[in-house]
């Protein structure tokens, strides 16, 4: 199978590799949906964690403990998928990565595609057997919104914001170029290819060794799923501004909007 | 087992007809993301990208040059599933995920990063769209009747000549670089297609020769067209054979390529040169440089007409939960269906407001498309709607289950009650008040009103325009507005011009100026005219015959004129002070004060 380790260029294992690894008790998939979903069906040995137990955490400790508590050691690999595109299995992989875990990555595909591939799916819940992990935060990985304010003044770094862009048009930080998240997706992939990601980046003008910064709406799930396309071609420098516009705006800080036009008429919602 | 083999084991969806023509070239794609680049890099200057922008159909967006407006064009209107499916997949990585079906059958992408539009083209080639000539000084969208095949009242089918028509002239050299743009519209009978109002409009006619067999050819209007003036256009001669069709084709555009206005862009489109020249002079060049051409061809060239036909084929009955029919059901059979000359079938206009279209819906329809229509395709219609025809008779209460789940299945596409709406100020630089939220407004106001079900209102249409050029084209409704601001004192309202009496039949006319109605008395003013209707119609009477009577001054009760109608109207659109109604003084879709933005229009460019 192919390595679940290379975690800079192959932030997603593909469905074969999982499939073969399901009773592999040194791999531990999670599914981030809410209980009821996970409690119908999920992938055979999976563990539940919804996306709202992880963010009531209020520190890295107890985020550790959360981990240790679904059988999470040091060495485990983990591999994460959740049925929403991806972006709350990225904000789970990318908090894994953030308290010190080297060994994670994305299923490249969702629940629903992993069904209509028509792979197993089980109502079977495994034994979990709680583990030891270590905390060594990995800071470079995150920006707060002091950093990003500074940060986004600089000639190498560049800010995206990764919700629709309806919202984009309407407010975003000042700065900031605007890549919905379904931008980053393929026919039934959670992620673009490689190439066709680059291609996005050139054709935008985003060096591919500049600093780049994501956000979105509220707690970094979208821009999450944004860091991991980031990743998946190598970009050394990605970070998460992980609170987000949400915050951004609670702070009070300046917001920059496309002005005099009716955009939100076109829409057909 | 496999991935592969996983994937081949997937319960298979019925599988979607595919198109024969494939419209693109994917090295326009490369292209274009090259030329971005360099443009970027101010290797290329703004007017020379502007005139390679638009030839690839990337409109300019209001207020910014960030974004860019897709046009794809969908020539005839034949629309396949997999493309519906496409456009909805890239409506959500690019634009607003929602699509916007225009007025002449396009499908439109607003809001999109100049440097994404060649990811767009890409993913059009994927599916054989192009957005090529959809914009510029070209041949634009080459549109057909969405009946064309079904129509009682036609002679045959237009659709194959359509066709060959927009694949001859695609990327063709002679219609790269025209005054202005141009416009070919075929219809499938004089009610159905808009062909007077257009460059070239035509209706397709069999004539009888003397050894009794038939000849196909057209009768071919020249010189009509909407906009900051606006003509009727002429009929060429009393038949054109097909074999002239491709011809006089040539020899139009030869002559408006060779002696068209480069200079003036405001008064440049066909129809001026044939308004200052005079119909028959025009007319004699026509005819003479149609012999040149015919009689020069080095090679001999001719349209490519398929006239094979569309295979018919009853996509097997869905699973037949055979349940109760929803409500509304007759009311939406009523206003949206046509009887279609084949027994047994009709077509299902499916109205949008002021056009537009969510990624998920768009996915239902190409889902019904494929489960209901026995043609396997569907077609964009002249108003902003999307046909699916060839739906058979005991499928129609199954239809509207399944359009009613994604909000598809509003009444009132073939009345008054759907209005038309150009973008306006939701993305457009000319614009000067919102018209695409106002059609939505009225349509949401008819349907609450059940306007749609009033026979006596079903053929009068309401076409609203955000300024004066005729993108919404207000001049040939029965109603129509196109937007302006007014003032009292400092400040500043949306003002619309009404006209009454257009139409776009065998007896087209532009509608007659009427006055200025602010935005927020539009509906008022609309529902005073059918109460005035009802008050004075003759039996067996329809609104838009009323007015027709009125603009021609042949009405006999009240209202004899449109000065009689304007009087008894003015008491609707006095400005309230702006303590009093501060809403007066605000566009739909917007809270704050109104005041006038525009920037440089393209159409011209």
């Amino acid at each position: 199978m192919c390595s679940l380790s290379n975690e800079i260029t192959h932030p997603t294992v593909d469905v074969d590799a999982i499939r073969s690894k399901i009773n592999d008790i040194s791999v531990r998939l999670i599914d981030v949906r809410r209980e009821e979903d996970y409690n119908q069906g999920h992938i055979p040995n999976a563990v539940n964690l919804p996306l709202a137990s992880l963010l009531s955490g209020d520190s890295p400790e107890s985020t550790v403990k959360l981990f240790e508590e679904l059988g999470i050691a040091d060495d485990t690999k983990v591999v994460v998928y959740d049925d929403t595109f991806g972006a709350l299995a990225s904000r789970v992989a990318w908090t894994l990565q953030y308290i010190g875990h080297k060994n994670v990555a994305l299923l490249e595909v969702t629940y629903s595609q992993w069904k209509e591939l028509g792979l197993k799916t089980s109502t079977e819940k495994p034994n979990i057997k709680s583990a030891k992990h270590s905390l060594n935060l990995n800071p470079e990985i995150m920006a707060t919104a002091e950093y990003l304010e500074k940060a986004k003044e600089k000639d190498n770094v560049v800010l995206i914001d990764n919700r629709e862009r309806l919202n984009f048009l309407e407010q975003h930080i000042p700065g900031s170029i605007n890549i919905p998240y379904r931008t980053l997706a393929t026919d039934g992939k959670i992620l673009r290819t490689k190439e066709s990601m680059k291609n996005l980046l050139k054709n935008r003008g985003i060096p591919e060794d500049a600093e780049i910064i994501t956000y979105c709406g509220s707690v970094g799930t979208l821009s999450g799923l944004a860091y991991y396309a980031l990743k998946s071609i190598g970009v050394p420098n990605v970070k998460l501004y992980v609170n987000s516009f949400k915050e951004w705006k609670k702070l009070e800080k300046p917001i920059g909007k496309q002005e005099n036009a009716a955009y939100w008429d076109l829409s057909a919602e | 087992m496999n991935l592969k083999m996983a994937q081949q084991l997937r319960p298979s969806k019925s599988a979607s007809k595919k198109p024969k023509i494939d419209w693109s070239r994917r090295e326009e794609a490369d292209n274009f993301a090259h030329t971005v680049k360099l443009y970027r890099q101010g290797k290329i200057d703004h007017d020379n990208f502007r005139r390679f922008r638009l030839q690839h159909g990337a409109y300019g967006t209001r207020m910014t040059d960030d974004y860019a407006m897709v046009r794809i064009k969908i020539p005839a209107g034949q629309i396949y599933p997999h493309q519906l499916e496409k456009i909805a997949q890239l409506s959500e990585m690019y634009s607003i995920g929602s699509a916007h079906v225009s007025t002449r059958e396009n499908v439109q992408l607003h809001w999109v990063v100049l440097e994404d539009v060649s990811e767009i083209m890409h993913g059009l080639a994927d599916v054989g769209l192009t957005s090529r000539e959809a914009c510029g000084n070209t041949v634009r969208n080459v549109m057909c009747s969405p009946l064309s095949g079904v129509c009682n009242d036609e002679e045959f089918d237009a659709t194959p000549y359509a066709i060959a028509t927009a694949r001859f002239l695609l990327r063709n050299p002679l219609n790269q670089s025209l005054p202005r743009k141009f416009k070919f519209n075929f219809s499938c009978c004089e009610k159905h297609g808009m062909t007077r109002i257009v460059d070239v409009g035509l209706i397709p006619q069999i004539r009888k020769l003397d050894d009794s067999t038939k000849q196909h050819g057209f009768k071919i209007f020249l010189g009509g067209g909407l906009g900051n003036k606006s003509f009727v256009g002429h009929q060429l001669e009393d038949f054109t054979p097909e074999e002239d069709l491709l011809y006089t084709s040539i020899a139009v555009l030869q002559i408006f390529d060779r002696i068209g206005d480069r200079k003036n862009m405001a008064r440049n489109r066909m129809r001026y040169l044939v308004n200052e020249m005079g119909w028959d002079k025009f007319k004699n060049l026509v005819l003479k440089e149609r012999t040149i051409v015919r009689a020069t061809q080095s090679v001999i060239i001719r349209l490519n007409i398929d006239k094979k036909s569309n295979e018919i084929k009853r996509p097997i009955s869905v699973s037949s939960e055979n349940g109760s029919i929803p409500d509304g059901y007759a009311r939406w059979l009523k206003t949206t269906t046509y009887k279609q000359k084949q027994e047994g079938y009709r077509a299902v206009f499916v109205t949008l407001e002021s056009g537009d279209i969510t990624a998920n819906q768009l996915r239902a329809m190409a889902d019904v498309t494929k489960d209901f229509s026995a043609e396997g395709f569907a077609r964009n219609g002249f108003s902003q709607d999307i046909i699916l025809r060839y739906v058979h008779e005991s499928e129609l209460p199954k239809l509207y289950s399944r359009l009613l789940e994604v909000g598809l299945a509003n009444s009132g596409s073939l009345t008054m009650a759907s209005a038309v709406g150009c973008s306006g100020t939701s993305s457009c630089n000319l614009a000067l008040t919102n018209s695409h939220r106002l059609a939505k407004e009225i349509q949401r106001k008819f349907l609450e009103l059940k306007l749609d079900e009033d026979d006596d209102l079903r053929d009068a249409t309401i076409k609203i325009s955000g300024c004066p050029n005729s993108c919404g084209q207000h001049e040939i409704a029965t109603i129509g507005f196109f937007g302006g601001g007014a003032r009292v004192g400092k400040d500043m309202y949306p003002n619309y011009s009404m006209s009454l009496g257009g139409r776009f039949d065998d007896k087209s006319m532009l509608g007659v100026t009427c006055m200025r109605v602010p935005v927020k008395r539009t509906i008022h003013v609309i529902l005073k005219i059918i109460e005035l209707y009802k008050k004075n119609k003759q039996s067996d009477d329809t609104l838009s015959r009323w007015i027709d009577r009125i603009v021609h001054g042949n009405e006999s009760s009240e209202i004899k004129s449109v000065k009689d109608m304007q009087k008894i109207l003015s008491p609707l659109v006095i400005p309230p002070s702006k303590d009093d109604d501060p809403d007066f003084y605000a566009d739909y879709g917007s809270d704050t004060s109104y005041h006038t933005v525009t920037g440089k229009g393209e159409c011209a460019a």
